[in-house]
């Protein structure tokens, strides 16, 4: 589902001299269907860059990364948008949301992005919502006036609502209480049961081991000389 | 499991651009307003274009909204009887579509809205001017679109100089949407209004994207509007476009040298 | 007499010309606005200037003229202009409708039916029907050009929206022979079906604005409408005071300061004519106004 071939990355600061940071190199990498990998490796090892360049989010130098058959290194935006869409979730450590929007409507937004009448929508994120514990009476509210666990919690809501084929989790378990940190590792398990394919980080050791198959060290794919 | 069971949209793979835009080009005698612009614009997708002020970028959307008369290129529509190129095309005839397949909102309410004219009025010119001669049923349907855009239907007879800025910015939405238009230009949209109600407006302009299938053109210099609202975004500078890509990406690993120095000047909330 | 110190009819034969060709060109292109170098006239503008010249462009030695203003032929406006041409052309002036060959006009069309031959000449204060809706005229010409006339419905939707109906009650706008939105001039709506199919030749002269417009006979008038509020002409719901005509346009006239008022015909040749054939109103004495 997710395969990444000979993947490069340099970042270049064209206002601190042009200078050229090469920070991934020869990175190789799979995950099948109803398979869960965690990238591990030190703070700045390139964990995050990672998963930002399968997400499309950060361009590549060289490479190929297929998710579901396409090569989000050389796709056209409207084809990651559509694959973004249908194929691929994403839940990050940081919540962007249009202040104001409720935070029901936030969760749903992905379904109803795909189409699904809003009834339907607004009632897979309920159900979600009431699984991660946040109290019903603050669906109806913004979450960007929320704790950062509660909105971590919306992040996983939203990440989840739809069932996409591909997952990439950046810290799903982070600042959360051990009853809901136990429901996202069921979330988990539940996508890999009905065949995601899923990428992640996770620092919670117990996490990891309760639903990784296989680990992948980032450091291999540090570039041996650097600039 | 239930959710793989409900009923998707079908894929818009196959699709043909709505807008294809082709070495459009604007000269001001000597000075280039833009040059060498070229993109495709899908049915559904919202194009945000960024730049400094005189970096061309009104001037692209005056050209690609039939305002401005390129020196050189095509901008080429998905009419319902098939592609045209709206640069080339009979001025009735590009109006015409201006008034019912186009739309255009203006920064400034004033611009776009008839500011003598009562609210139903305003809504209901774009109907009148392509043939509706029955009250009522004008009158219906300014009603339904001022709930669209929260605007309370007891408002329907009051003139825009009446409402507020936030107001009068959704009453110009509706008067451009009330005829089901494919393709919406947007200059600065959310520019000069409260950042409250500017977030009210960006979350109306998602919805109404999403269920009219609404494609977008956004010109702004505020690049949060642009993360929230467009999927791809085009830079410009000195009347060309440096960068373009999907917004995330452009935003968050920018190649261009002024695009770096564009998202590193913006201050962090 | 001529004054001989005049040219026939005041203008010179070359701007009569002009205002001529601008009037041919008028009737070819039926409603649309001819621009025309419009003369400064010996009246100030807002009396008749427009009229006057299209009149004079008009007229023959031969020709029997009638003026009228508000439908009457004795008020200052109509006396002044019919005294300047007989005093400038030296023609024949009438009071009655059936005579005259040329009937210059402000804001009434007569009651008695025009026939072939006749023309009507009227004084237009402001041509352009857009113009309180869309103040700039090359987007107004735009907009003509392009029979873009959405604007002109929304002047009349306001209406219903404000009042509950058209209250547009004079300059109502028409359409004509379905191409060009025009201002009869600030005609009653009353006089508006008098518009469409008349025999006569109208012609419309804004001297300020320096436009003329023309119908040709037995054009296609109509009166813009919704349609769930229809054009209706209407007047003043009652007869006639003088002559009980209870199918003409009528004055409103103040008797007294105890609110003392009656209604009368405001074409004072129709009313006279009829009193004259015997119809007698509440008020009226037979012969006499």
């Amino acid at each position: 589902m997710i395969e990444i071939r000979d993947l490069s990355k340099n970042f270049v600061l064209h206002n601190q001299g042009s200078a050229m940071i090469p920070v991934m190199e020869h990175a190789n990498l799979h995950v099948g269907a109803g398979e869960c990998v965690g990238l591990i490796g030190a703070s700045g090892a390139g964990k995050s860059t990672l998963m930002r360049m399968v997400w499309g989010n950060y361009l590549a130098a060289s490479g190929a990364i297929l998710v579901g058959g396409l090569d989000v290194a050389r796709a056209e935006p409207r084809q990651i948008i559509a694959l973004r869409r249908r194929t691929l979730g994403y839940v990050s450590q940081f919540l962007r949301v249009v202040p104001r929007v409720p935070t029901l409507q936030v969760v749903a937004e992905p379904l109803l992005n795909l189409g699904l009448p809003a009834y339907q929508a607004q009632a897979r994120a309920a159900d979600l919502l009431a699984r991660l514990n946040i109290p019903e009476r603050l669906w109806s509210l913004s979450p960007t006036t929320f704790s950062g666990g509660e909105q971590q919690r919306v992040n996983i809501a939203r990440g989840f609502a739809h069932p996409y084929p591909a997952l990439l989790l950046d810290e799903p378990t982070a600042s959360l209480d051990a009853a809901t940190r136990e429901v996202v590792l069921h979330l988990i398990l539940e996508a890999k049961a009905r065949g995601a394919a899923i990428l992640g980080i996770f620092h919670d050791e117990a996490a990891r081991a309760a639903v990784c198959d296989r680990l992948v060290d980032v450091r291999a794919f540090t570039p041996k000389v650097a600039a | 499991m239930g959710v793989m069971d409900m009923k998707l949209a079908p894929p818009d793979q196959a699709e043909a651009p709505l807008l294809s835009v082709r070495d459009l080009g604007k000269m001001y005698g000597e000075r280039i307003g833009c040059a060498d612009v070229s993109f495709d614009l899908y049915p559904g997708e919202v194009l945000g274009i960024v730049g400094e002020s005189g970096s061309g970028k009104s001037t692209l959307l005056s050209c690609l909204a039939g305002h401005l008369q390129p020196d050189q290129g095509q901008v080429v529509f998905q009419t319902a009887t098939g592609p045209r190129d709206t640069v080339t095309m009979a001025e009735a005839e590009r109006r015409r579509m201006a008034r019912t397949d186009w739309a255009f909102v203006h920064q400034n309410p004033r611009d776009g809205l008839r500011m003598g004219v009562s609210a139903g009025g305003n809504v209901g010119e774009r109907l009148m001017a392509i043939g509706a001669r029955h009250y009522g049923d004008i009158r219906a349907q300014a009603i339904d679109w001022l709930g669209r855009v929260e605007i309370r239907p007891d408002r329907i007879d009051d003139r825009p100089r009446a409402f507020s800025g936030g107001m009068q910015q959704r009453l110009q939405i509706a008067r451009n949407l009330v005829t089901g238009p494919k393709l919406v230009f947007m200059d600065e949209p959310t520019g000069g209004l409260d950042v409250s109600v500017q977030a009210r407006l960006l979350d109306l302009l998602r919805g109404l994207v999403r269920e009219m299938g609404l494609s977008a053109i956004i010109v702004t210099h505020d690049l949060a509007v642009v993360r929230l609202l467009a999927d791809r975004l085009m830079v410009m500078k000195d009347g060309h476009v440096v960068e373009q890509g999907l917004t995330d990406q452009v935003l968050d690993d920018p190649q261009h040298a002024y695009t770096q120095l564009l998202v590193s000047s913006v201050l962090q909330v | 007499m001529t004054d001989q110190a005049y040219n026939f009819a005041y203008l010179d034969e070359q701007t009569k010309g002009m205002i001529r060709r601008a009037i041919l060109k008028g009737l070819a292109v039926p409603g649309y606005q001819v621009p025309f170098a419009s003369r400064e006239m010996p009246m100030p503008y807002g009396w008749g200037t427009g009229g006057v010249q299209v009149t004079a462009a008009c007229l023959t030695p031969e020709d029997t003229l009638k003026v009228i203003d508000q439908g009457a032929d004795d008020t200052t406006n109509a006396v002044s202009i019919r005294k300047f041409f007989q005093r400038t052309a030296g023609v024949a002036v009438t009071e009655a409708t059936t005579e005259a060959s040329i009937i210059q006009t402000r804001h009434r069309i007569p009651e008695t039916t025009l026939s072939a031959g006749q023309i009507l000449v009227y004084q237009v204060p402001i041509p352009e029907p857009l113009r309180f809706l869309e103040p700039r005229e090359t987007e107004t010409r735009k907009m003509h050009e392009l029979e873009e006339y959405g604007l002109m419905q929304v002047k009349l939707y306001e209406d219903i929206a404000r009042h509950g109906q058209i209250a547009t009650a004079y300059a109502y706008p028409v359409r004509v022979e379905g191409r060009y939105v025009m201002d009869p001039s600030p005609i009653p709506k009353f006089d508006n079906p008098k518009l469409s199919g008349s025999a006569a030749i109208q012609l419309f002269g804004a001297g300020r604005e320096q436009r003329i417009y023309a119908l040709p006979p037995y054009s296609d008038v109509v009166s813009l409408d919704f349609d769930d509020h229809p054009f209706t002409a209407s007047k003043a719901a009652h007869d006639c005071a003088l002559c009980g005509a209870s199918d003409s346009y009528l004055d409103e006239v103040i008797t007294d300061d105890a609110g003392g008022r009656m209604f009368v015909c405001s074409d004072t040749d129709f009313c006279g004519g009829r009193r004259a054939g015997g119809h007698l109103g509440a008020l009226g004495v037979a012969g006499a106004l």
